[in-house]
C-alpha cells in the first residue's frame, strides 16, 4: 500500500499532461472519424502520445503499411535510447518486466530515469505501477477526448504546450540537480543544430546519431558517467 | 462505408513497431551490455530531454511575427517557475495556460 501511494504521488506530475494530452488525441481521432473504440484501442495498445497523434494522419489519409512502418521507426527511435538507460533497472525485473518495457513513454521515462525510489518499498513494483498509472491516465484523458468531441465550451488551441512544458521542467530539474552539464547541454545544441541543418521534418535521426557520437567523444572527460547524476 | 479492416492492421502495425523498439535494447543485450552501452545508458537521459525540447518547439517560427514569443514566454515561464518553486505540475499548468492565454488572446 506504501508503494502504491508513493508511486500515485510520483505519477502526479504526469497526470495532468496526460489526461490533457489524451483528450486532444481523443478530440482529434473524433474529428478524423475515428471515435471512442479506436481512441482506446490506440491509446491501450499503442502507448506513445505523438506517434498517435502522427497515426490519426496515417489512418485518415489511407497510409501504405511501408509507411506506416517507416513513421512509426522514426517518430518512436528514440525509445531505443530510453530503454538502454533502463536495462540495468528492468533487467531483472520479473514478471513486471514485459509491461515496464511496454509502457516506457517519454514521461514515464522522465519520471523513472534518475533510477530513485522511495525507502522500503519494491522497486520493481513501484516502477511498475507509476507505469500503470501513466497509462491510466492516458487512456482516460483518450476516452474523454472522443466522447466530448467537438463539444467544448472554449477553445483548447494551444493546450498541446503541455508536453513541451513537461519536457522543459524536467530539462530545468535536472539541470540543477546533475554534476555535470555536458550531456544536457549535447542534447539541446546537438538537436538544435540538426534542425537548423536538416529543417523541422527530418532533424531527429541526424540528431540522436549526433549526439550519440558527440557523448562517445566526452567519455573520457564525463568519466564513464561517474559524475553524473542524472 | 469505410471498411474497418485496414485501419485496425495499421493500429496493430504501429503497436508491433513501438514494441520492438522498446523491447530490442532488452532483447539484443540479454546478460549484461557492455560498458560502453551502460554509459550512454548513463548520459543519454539529459540529453534525450534536451533533445525532447528542441523536437517540441522544433515548428516554431522565428521568421514571422510574433517570431514565437508566445513559445519563449511561457517557455521561459516554466524554466523560472521550476527554478523557483521546483513544482513539476505547477510548471506544467502555469506554462501551459500562459501559452493558450498568450496564442488565443495576445498573438
Amino acid at each position: 500500500m506504501e508503494t502504491a501511494k508513493a508511486a500515485f504521488v510520483k505519477s502526479l506530475p504526469v497526470m495532468a499532461g496526460y489526461i490533457i494530452l489524451g483528450t486532444g488525441f481523443g478530440i482529434l481521432a473524433h474529428s478524423a472519424g475515428y471515435g471512442f473504440l479506436w481512441a482506446l484501442a490506440m491509446s491501450l495498445f499503442i502507448f506513445a502520445g505523438s506517434m498517435q497523434y502522427v497515426g490519426v494522419g496515417l489512418l485518415s489519409g489511407g497510409a501504405s503499411v511501408l509507411t506506416v512502418i517507416l513513421t512509426t521507426v522514426m517518430v518512436n527511435a528514440r525509445h531505443l535510447f530510453y530503454s538502454i538507460s533502463m536495462l540495468r533497472y528492468y533487467g531483472k525485473a520479473g514478471r513486471y518486466k514485459p509491461y515496464l518495457i511496454f509502457s516506457l513513454t517519454d514521461e514515464t521515462y522522465s519520471l523513472l530515469c534518475d533510477g530513485k525510489v522511495p525507502e522500503g518499498s519494491d522497486p520493481d513494483r513501484f516502477r511498475f505501477l507509476v507505469s500503470l498509472f501513466n497509462h491510466s491516465y492516458w487512456v482516460l484523458g483518450s476516452v474523454i477526448g472522443s466522447l466530448v468531441g467537438g463539444i467544448l465550451p472554449f477553445s483548447t488551441a494551444g493546450i498541446e504546450f503541455s508536453m513541451t512544458a513537461l519536457f522543459i521542467a524536467s530539462f530545468t530539474e535536472q539541470w540543477i540537480t546533475a554534476g555535470n552539464h555536458l550531456p544536457a547541454a549535447t542534447g539541446l545544441l546537438g538537436t538544435l543544430l540538426c534542425l537548423v541543418v536538416f529543417g523541422p521534418d527530418n532533424f531527429l535521426i541526424p540528431a540522436m546519431v549526433l549526439i550519440t557520437l558527440l557523448l562517445t567523444v566526452f567519455r573520457n572527460s564525463i568519466g564513464d558517467g561517474k559524475k553524473v547524476d542524472a | 462505408m469505410r471498411t474497418d479492416a485496414y485501419p485496425a492492421l495499421l493500429v496493430a502495425l504501429m503497436s508491433a513497431v513501438t514494441i520492438l523498439l522498446r523491447a530490442a535494447p532488452f532483447l539484443i543485450f540479454k546478460k549484461k551490455a557492455p560498458a560502453y552501452v551502460m554509459y550512454l545508458g548513463q548520459v543519454l537521459p539529459a540529453a534525450i530531454i534536451g533533445m525532447l525540447v528542441v523536437y517540441c518547439l522544433k515548428d516554431t517560427s522565428l521568421q514571422a511575427p510574433p517570431f514565437g514569443a508566445p513559445e519563449w514566454i511561457a517557455s521561459l515561464l516554466v524554466v523560472g517557475l521550476h527554478a523557483w518553486k521546483r513544482n513539476i505540475l505547477l510548471s506544467i499548468l502555469a506554462g501551459t495556460a500562459a501559452y493558450m492565454l498568450l496564442t488565443q488572446l495576445v498573438f
